[in-house]
């Protein structure tokens, strides 16, 4: 099979590029913790309410931990528990949240905080609220006919 | 070489019966998702609610099965069908046969599908979305059009071996070497979505039994839902890769790396499912990212497809005495629909194709996973660059099966049309893109939630995307109108199918890319590789499964 010579320059230059493109990713990913959120814990989620940490939606202080509270959600259609936080600015949070019904979805608008919430799965994800004001919570995910109306809302205050 | 077949290159009356039976259904289905796509944008912009009763989601519903799996396979089939029949001759009355056995099934699932959607019994949109239920008919509905498509595909493999007997030591006919690439990626691919509906979806809706396992569903579904892109995307490739040097004047840059190209799309179509879970619970990251790399296989032949499209264009120019760098785009038929319209599509799908890097970035997913952003990213994929291809395709292949001609006052509507096209799209494509990275999602009726200010920066792009989308409906009934006058009015004449030939005719392409054992081997090796473990902890972590919810 004959291969033309610019053909072969294209190729081995898109290719050259597409490895340092993932090599890039990767480390990112693996090497500085960036890593989408994958938890892999699970739970009834016909018992959400009476399983901690979810018996208490809202922003818990933790210690020892490294980040220094934890922001429950609850998701049900079609609204979130709670239905509105305020979390301090620069705190460091780890996010959690469930469903007791259908696929969710948990989008913060203008942030880099979306995940899907599947029942039976706990999804969670750790992240620095380093900018003040109003952060739309929105369910991005389709699950009924009052999706659109299911939101909740982040205030990070100083 | 049998001379004969070799030169008829008018389509058998029997088989272009068979194609225009699929064309029906799928200019249909592209008026009915039409519609329903324009009333979705005019709601979302917020200056309009339906009428009589009909849900957002249910529309939505309508859309996507219409759109996204009807419409397009049945295009696709029929396209495929006839490419075939082109180019390894008449199909056999039993492959024909075969062939309508498999259009009726799909006709008969499609109208199942169809009533349980418009009697709001199946509100669930195209991807399922377990644990939401739809009636039991919904889900054999649409089994039956992956079934007929099976049995349509079966058509085109006893086609394919028919060839092969007949010409020993040969390779196959471009064309239907690449019906049947795709074929096979259709078939693997669609055993995924099967298994979600014949195992879990279809029990679980007849009562059968209680609980359905969420994350399995989704990661079968997912499993097939990729490569349905591809299967997309495929046929169109074919008329970039065959067609189009044929509509210009010139030649297939290379018989051999394009056949490449489509076994590579063969291999890494399937075993990247996950890229569209990427920020779902319940699947270890390190097997997240293994799928990305798989993703990014495809680039290569993209590349290569790229490459060759651009050195058929340049090639041509240049051979009509073209000059200086750039001057073989002047040479380029610009006022044929048959070519202009395909080109606009695969200016699209370089913006189109870089989008969807961007989605499979492992990390980088999570700024626009369900964003509207995707949404903008695959109306210029399958709405743009796949949707335009196939109606510059109709534009010579509906009249060559009714034996009748594109005359010149259709072409300058077609031309017309496509414009309108890429207005309509910029408009609206852009307009989701932009509004997808302020955090718009997708999938939503308007909403102003709760009086959010940052809900409130996304209705100016909404107004604009029903701008966008009005226009597109204005091209799709100039579509449907030059359909009809294809199918039924244009005047009788013979209008060609044109089919390239390679600029380098002496080189044999290698037998080895016909070796399906070889191919279909490793096919297997990688998704066993890809889901073999992420299937096992879903299946070994499982938390009980969910029961049935009918929400909307």
């Amino acid at each position: 099979m004959h291969i033309h010579k610019f053909e072969k320059i294209w190729l081995i230059f898109g290719v050259a590029t597409l490895l340092v493109f993932l090599s890039v990713i990767g480390v990112s990913a693996f090497y500085l913790g960036n890593q989408p959120p994958s938890c892999l814990a699970t739970i009834n989620p016909e018992q959400v309410d009476t399983q901690a940490p979810f018996d208490k939606p809202g922003l818990n202080k933790v210690e020892g931990k490294e980040w220094d509270y934890e922001l429950v959600f609850v998701a049900s259609a079609f609204n979130y528990t709670p239905g509105e936080v305020e979390v301090p600015l620069g705190a460091k949070v780890k996010v959690l949240a469930t469903t007791k019904d259908v696929v969710h979805g948990f989008n913060v608008a203008g942030t880099n905080i979306n995940m899907m919430l599947e029942p039976g799965y706990i999804s969670e994800f750790v992240t620095t609220f380093d900018k003040p004001g109003e952060f739309l919570i929105v369910c991005n995910e389709y699950c009924g006919a009052g999706h659109h109306l299911m939101s909740s809302m982040i205030k990070v205050v100083e | 070489m049998n001379a004969f077949t070799e030169k008829v290159n008018k389509i058998d009356r029997r088989d272009a019966k068979l194609g225009m039976a699929h064309f029906y259904v799928a200019f249909i289905g592209l008026f009915l998702g039409g519609m329903a796509g324009l009333l979705q944008t005019l709601v979302r912009s917020g200056q309009f609610t339906l009428p009589a009763g009909i849900g957002y989601y249910q529309l939505l519903t309508l859309h996507g099965v219409v759109l996204a799996l009807v419409m397009t396979t049945f295009f696709i089939m029929g396209f495929q069908f006839m490419a075939v029949s082109r180019t390894a001759g008449t199909l056999t009355n039993k492959q024909r046969k075969t062939a309508w056995i498999g259009f009726w099934l799909m006709t008969i699932g499609t109208v199942m599908a169809a009533v349980m959607i418009l009697l709001n019994e199946a509100s669930v949109l195209y991807t399922f979305y377990a644990p939401l239920q739809a009636h039991a008919l919904f889900y054999v509905g649409l089994t039956l059009v992956i079934v007929g498509s099976w049995t349509g595909g079966g058509a085109i493999i006893m086609a394919y071996v028919g060839w092969r007997k007949k010409h020993p030591g040969q390779p196959s006919p471009l064309l239907t070497f690449m019906a049947l690439v795709n074929t096979l990626m259709w078939i693997v691919a669609t055993i995924g979505v099967a298994s979600t509906v014949l195992f879990q979806l279809l029990p679980w809706s007849l009562g059968l039994v209680e609980r359905v396992d969420v994350a399995i569903s989704r990661t079968l579904f997912w499993y097939f839902g990729h490569p349905l892109v591809y299967f997309w995307l495929l046929p169109a490739y074919m008329a970039w890769y065959v067609i189009v040097p044929k509509i210009i004047g010139g030649k297939i840059f290379s018989d051999s790396l394009a056949r490449l190209s489509f076994i590579l799309f063969l291999l890494f179509s399937i075993p990247v499912g996950l890229h569209h879970q990427l920020v779902e619970p319940g699947i270890d990251p390190a097997w997240k990212f293994l799928q990305v790399i798989l993703t990014f296989m495809v680039i290569v032949p993209s590349l290569m497809t790229a490459f060759s499209l651009f050195a058929t264009f340049e090639t041509f120019g240049r051979s009509q005495g073209a000059t200086g760098l750039f001057g073989w785009l002047k040479k380029l038929p610009w006022g044929d629909a048959r070519f202009l319209i395909p080109f606009i599509g695969m200016l699209s799908f370089i913006p189109g194709g870089a989008g969807g890097i961007i989605n499979a970035s492992n990390q980088m997913n999570q700024v626009v996973h369900n964003t509207i952003w995707v949404t903008g990213h695959f109306h210029l994929t399958v709405a743009t660059a796949v949707i335009l291809t196939f109606f510059g395709i109709s534009y010579w292949l509906i009249p060559h099966l009714t034996g009748r001609i594109l005359t010149k006052a259709m072409n300058k509507l077609a031309i017309l049309q496509g414009i309108l096209w890429a207005i309509g799209m910029t408009f609206m494509s852009g307009a989701m893109h932009a509004a997808g990275l302020l955090g718009a999602p997708r999938r939503s009726a308007f909403s102003e939630y709760g009086g959010a200010a940052q809900a409130a920066e996304w209705i100016p792009y909404q107004i604009a995307q029903a701008v966008g989308g009005s226009i597109l409906f204005i091209a799709i009934i100039l579509v449907i109108y030059i359909f009809i006058n294809l199918a039924f009015f244009a005047p009788k004449g013979e209008e060609e199918f044109p089919v390239g030939e390679a600029a380098n005719i002496a080189e044999k392409a290698p037998m080895i890319l016909e070796n399906w054992k070889l191919w279909l081997g490793i096919v297997v090796l990688l998704i066993a590789f890809a889901y073999t473990i992420p299937f096992i902890d879903l299946i070994e972590n499982a938390p009980i499964g969910s029961k049935g919810y009918k929400l909307w």
